[in-house]
């Protein structure tokens, strides 16, 4: 994504995702809002554009376990987070020490960050006996 | 160790766990499972983001997640499970009679099936099959290991990267080395265009600024302990280096994402015929092998680009192995050919009965927008926005439109409108 700008509005170049077609849009955006859109091929790419001006993320990553038959479990964000919030999510999240047994759909982090997004297990740890491999 | 059992399951990933579920329930009682690791869904565990599941289960899932679900359904069946057995070998003796052998926590196995499903999924290259010379240090990983060592294990393999190839497992690794501290410093792809999804180029390189190298080629990796550094060329049009473009980037990690290959030789091994285009097994619309009663799904049948159609394949091979079982046979045909026409670079299944609907799995061989997928005697044609080869196309065409191949074969084209 390029962003550049112009008179209080801002030119913004992005790849749509929609579909396998990727139209590279041009957005000119003011305060939130698209004033005009160039490049893409189908109506779906308006909603795509509106969507990534404050474009959101569903943050996944491994927690580290203690006491379980897997150092780590796998986990995602409830919701998708703002893309701006990811560094500072997975610097908090780094902290983390999740006590096992774990399992998926386990809240394993409330209100991450104050966004009212929690982080949920998506893989079950059994409580010690280590696997083979 | 020694079994009898009516069905014999090879592999314990998503496409071979499907099969175990669906075969079981549909009446074949005796079953075994026949699993390498301890760990059941294949390489779906490790695969930790997003993405999967969306037609199989009607939601996106984690890989983790997908393979739990599967995991669950098998707990309400009574197949047996050999963990930790790998299956070395496979004689078909006759029609109704099969000896798988191999080893299991170090023991031989032998056992008897009336039918076989192989569902040994696929392996990654090395550097050596893409050209890549040079020293031999240590932090040379493919995709796979590395993935392993992360979100298995929470090892990081290395702190300064670069990924060989673009597909879309390349991008995710480059996202989650990202996400984990590691400064990626290159995506390296040797083709035109990135081997990924638009959507994982978007969201794995661009949203963490991570440089992508398309038209270059990893062609040396140097260090003596441990990796220091690669060397990078631009390549030609044929994809043939172009003298005196050569760099090189510092990095102590070289992660290999450059394609996957069915593990398809015990197949082969066994007197099965291999097509060159997939690497997996010839079928026909029961996804049966040139073994009759051998069957196979996933990704040593074809590579799939979705987990869904591993599945998908996985219930298809056990409906036709529970027919097989149950009826003794497979309905008698005479087989069509299936022909990759223009810009297909392969079809599954390559045979075809006429006698029932059959799912069509391709992958083309050149990016084409607004197309028309042709197949040809019969007259179907479908629109398509465009094609491109890491996104498989997926027809359903019913009995009916089948039967009315007259000749030999049925030839599929892909034609710009």
């Amino acid at each position: 994504m390029e962003v550049s700008e112009k008179s209080g509005a801002r030119t913004l170049k992005l790849t749509c995702i929609v579909c396998p077609l990727g139209c590279k849009l041009k957005l000119l955006v003011k305060d939130s809002k698209v004033l005009s859109i160039e490049g893409n091929r189908c109506p779906r790419g308006i909603l795509f554009a509106q969507s990534e001006i404050n474009p959101r993320r569903t943050l996944i990553t491994v927690l580290k376990v203690d006491g379980g038959n897997l150092p780590v479990v796998s986990a995602k964000t409830s919701k998708p987070i703002p893309k701006d919030l990811i560094s500072e999510a997975m610097k908090t999240l780094s902290k983390v020490i999740v006590k096992a047994p774990i399992k998926i759909g386990d809240v394993i982090v409330k209100n991450l960050l104050g966004l009212k997004v929690d982080v949920i297990a998506t893989r079950n740890v059994e409580k010690q006996a280590k696997l083979r491999n | 160790m020694k079994r009898k059992c009516d069905l014999a399951v090879i592999g314990g990933g998503p496409s071979g766990l499907a099969a175990a579920i669906k075969s079981w329930n549909l009446g074949v009682k005796a079953v075994v499972l026949i699993h390498e690791n301890d760990i059941l869904g294949g390489v779906l565990p490790q695969c930790i983001h997003t993405g999967f599941g969306l037609h199989y289960f009607g939601e996106d899932l984690t890989g983790p997640e997908f393979a739990a679900k599967l995991v669950e359904q098998l707990k309400n069946t009574e197949v047996e499970v050999l963990n930790g057995a790998y299956a070395s070998q496979l004689q078909v003796e006759s029609r109704n009679l099969k000896r798988i052998y191999g080893y299991r926590f170090g023991e031989a196995f032998e056992i008897e099936s009336k039918a076989v499903i192989y569902a040994a999924g696929c392996r990654e290259r090395s550097r050596f099959e893409v050209g890549i010379l040079g020293d031999r240090p240590a932090g040379v990983y493919t995709a796979g290991e590395a993935q392993t060592l992360m979100d298995i294990y929470g090892i990081l393999p290395g702190s300064e990267i670069v990924i060989v190839g673009s597909g879309d497992v390349g991008l995710i690794m480059a996202r989650r080395f990202a996400l984990e501290g590691a400064k990626v410093k290159a995506v390296v792809e040797i083709m035109p265009y990135p081997g990924g999804l638009t959507r994982n180029v978007v969201q794995c390189l661009e949203d963490f600024n991570i440089p992508l190298y398309l038209r270059h080629s990893v062609v040396e990796i140097k260090g003596l302990r441990r990796v220091e550094s690669v060397k990078l060329v631009r390549v030609d049009e044929n994809l043939n280096p172009i003298p005196n473009t050569d760099f090189e980037i510092k990095c102590d990690a070289v992660i290999l994402a450059v394609g996957l290959k069915p593990k398809s030789e015990l197949l082969a091994k066994a007197g099965a015929l291999i097509d060159d285009a997939t690497g997996g097994p010839i079928v026909n619309d029961w996804l049966e092998t040139t073994l009759p009663g051998v069957f196979a799904a996933g990704n040593v049948l074809v590579v799939n680009d979705l987990v869904d159609y591993a599945a998908e394949q996985g219930e298809r091979a056990a409906e036709s192995a529970a027919k097989f079982i149950l009826e003794g046979k497979l309905p008698l045909a005479k087989l069509k050919s299936v022909v990759p026409g223009r810009n297909v670079r392969l079809i599954v299944p390559q045979l075809v009965s006429c006698l029932q609907d059959v799912v069509f799995y391709g992958r083309v061989r050149k990016p084409e927008e607004n197309v028309l997928v042709r197949f040809e005697e019969i007259n179907r044609f479908f629109k398509l926005p465009a094609v491109r080869p890491p996104e498989m196309f997926r027809f359903k065409i019913p009995a009916k439109d089948l039967s009315r191949i007259h000749g030999e074969k049925l030839t599929i084209n892909i034609m710009e409108v």
